[in-house]
């Protein structure tokens, strides 16, 4: 899922205090479970800003709502209808959603309420960890099933570097080293032959590189 | 194995004997006299002297600009580079901006992560690791091409080496791991600082049976303590260090007033011991900003006087 974390509510603040009517709009997907902008966190969001609306003598709406999804034209158009009463919507759904919102209401201005990090999973409550980096290009067979690019802080394809100590990365002891997992994966599988072999160079063009990125399913394509 | 460059390390090497470098990190701006007088203190006592690439990730002196100030005194450069700050396009670039001055030894390294230096907020890039970079640079040196397939007019002649570190974890793969280095076309190996000496001749033995000692010159590196404080801290600071207690102890035993002499002690006995191993071709001597150590370390290891080679 993609994993985002929620915006100090000093900086939330700092974008809506001239507006007077304000929508904060929630995501029920990934958001909803990295907790950071469901129905939960659109709640006290909503209730802060209304609490620092009041306590500035201000006479502003801080209004709530969660969407199945914002990254869908279909659940998105359901605010259509109420749009026109806000002068800002405060979305906290992931980046995408963020911005899909914006494009389709041009006229109200749009503000982030999350930082969106990265796709990850749950390790456990309160522990979300990154997985992918969507380069659009999967290496995981050669890997054991996990990804240099996305867990090697320095991407290698031909790792681990000189810094990997007990397992873990040399940028934090907390951190682990993304190549031992590979080759304890590997052993465990019985395929350390694939680590024999140089991994070549590999065509980032289908990473951020090569531009803003498109897939095009013409075999679904109503 | 013969030589295949115009590279002295590599001619004498290649003619049997143990070959020395030493290094010269660039300073914190741009006065060269800085430059020149440190690799004057290396002059004669060393085959090539290596030039940092922004190593821990601090902004410095560029490596290709300080290997041509070394190269305009005579000195012969390994221009370290390193594939945190550059992609591929940058990389072939400045192999041939090098190779425009006869720059004729090149090192390939990952470069610590940029988390360390003085701009921790900065991108990284790894377009390409050090292995890749190793096969880069053999394919513009033996093909002649660049990695885009065109030709390109006088190609590099260039030794190219990159690093090993006998003592990261996990120790089981980093035999495999310089098998594909030299696969890549790794000519020299020089290796991070030995302390460790029975894991480090673990790690030749075990190169030597898979016949790889045979394939690529290694040059084992060693640094000389100046202090049991820097004993401590490499051992328990710097990432992928391995000093044994018994080293440190030796060092803090020692009265303060000694403790340089001891640690240059240590260096040249561990060059001593590790001449006897015919899998060592070589040493690589980093004496971190004591660069004036140099010449009587080579001559107590019995290293010199440098061969001459035409």
């Amino acid at each position: 899922m993609i994993v985002a974390d929620k915006k100090p509510v000093e900086e939330i603040i700092e974008y809506v205090k001239d507006h007077s009517k304000i929508l904060v709009l929630g995501c029920n997907e990934c958001v909803t479970v990295c907790e950071a902008g469901g129905k939960k966190e659109v709640g006290i969001l909503a209730s802060t800003l209304r609490m620092y609306f009041a306590n500035q003598g201000r006479d502003a709406a801080v209004d709530e709502r969660t969407l199945e999804r914002q990254c869908d034209h279909e659940y998105l158009e359901e605010i259509r209808d109420i749009a026109d009463q806000y002068d800002a919507i405060v979305s906290i759904a992931c980046g995408v959603g963020i911005q899909f919102t914006a494009e389709k209401y041009l006229s109200i201005p749009v503000y982030p309420g999350v930082n969106t990090c990265f796709l990850g999973v749950t390790e456990q409550r309160g522990l979300w960890t990154e997985r992918c980096q969507a380069c659009g290009n999967c290496i995981l067979a050669y890997t054991g099933g996990i990804c240099p690019v996305s867990r090697c802080a320095k991407r290698i394809l031909n790792g681990p570097c000189g810094g990997s100590s007990k397992g873990t990365c040399e940028i934090s002891k907390d951190l682990d080293c993304a190549w031992q997992l590979i080759i304890d994966r590997l052993k465990a599988i019985d395929r350390l032959d694939l680590y024999e072999k140089m991994f070549p160079i590999k065509d980032w063009s289908t990473d951020r590189a090569g531009g803003p990125r498109k897939v095009v399913r013409e075999d679904v394509q109503i | 194995m013969s030589a295949k460059t115009p590279s002295k390390l590599e001619k004498i090497m290649a003619a049997g004997h143990l070959g020395v470098t030493s290094e010269c990190g660039p300073p914190r701006g741009s006065d060269p006299d800085t430059i020149r007088e440190k690799a004057e203190l290396l002059r004669g006592y060393v085959d090539a002297v290596n030039v940092t690439d922004n190593q821990t990730s601090v902004v410095r002196t560029s490596s290709l600009a300080t290997c041509i100030h070394l190269k305009l005194m005579g000195i012969e450069p390994v221009l370290q580079m390193v594939t945190r700050d550059r992609n591929r396009i940058a990389l072939q670039s400045d192999i041939l901006g090098a190779a425009s001055f006869d720059i004729f030894n090149l090192l390939c390294l990952s470069g610590d992560h940029q988390s360390f230096g003085d701009n921790p907020q900065g991108q990284n890039v790894h377009d390409l690791d050090s292995m890749q970079l190793v096969w880069t640079a053999r394919k513009m040196r033996d093909e002649g091409k660049f990695l885009g397939g065109a030709d390109i007019k006088r190609p590099p002649q260039m030794f190219v080496g990159a690093a090993a570190n006998p003592f990261a974890d996990p120790f089981e793969i980093r035999v495999p791991r310089l098998a594909k280095k030299i696969e890549a076309g790794a000519e020299f190996i020089q290796t991070q600082c030995i302390y460790n000496l029975d894991k480090f001749e673990l790690w030749v033995k075990q190169a030597q049976d898979r016949g790889l000692t045979e394939k690529t010159y290694i040059m084992a590196g060693v640094t000389p303590f100046k202090s049991a404080g820097m004993a401590k801290y490499m051992k328990n600071r710097v990432p992928g260090m391995d000093v044994p207690d018994d080293v440190v102890k030796r060092m803090s035993d020692t009265p303060k007033e000694k403790q340089a002499e001891e640690g240059v002690n240590i260096c040249i006995e561990t060059i001593q011991r590790l001449k006897e191993l015919d899998g060592v071709k070589g040493f690589h001597i980093m004496a971190i900003e004591w660069e004036e150590m140099v010449p009587d370390i080579v001559k107590r290891a019995g290293l010199y006087p440098r061969p001459e080679i035409d």
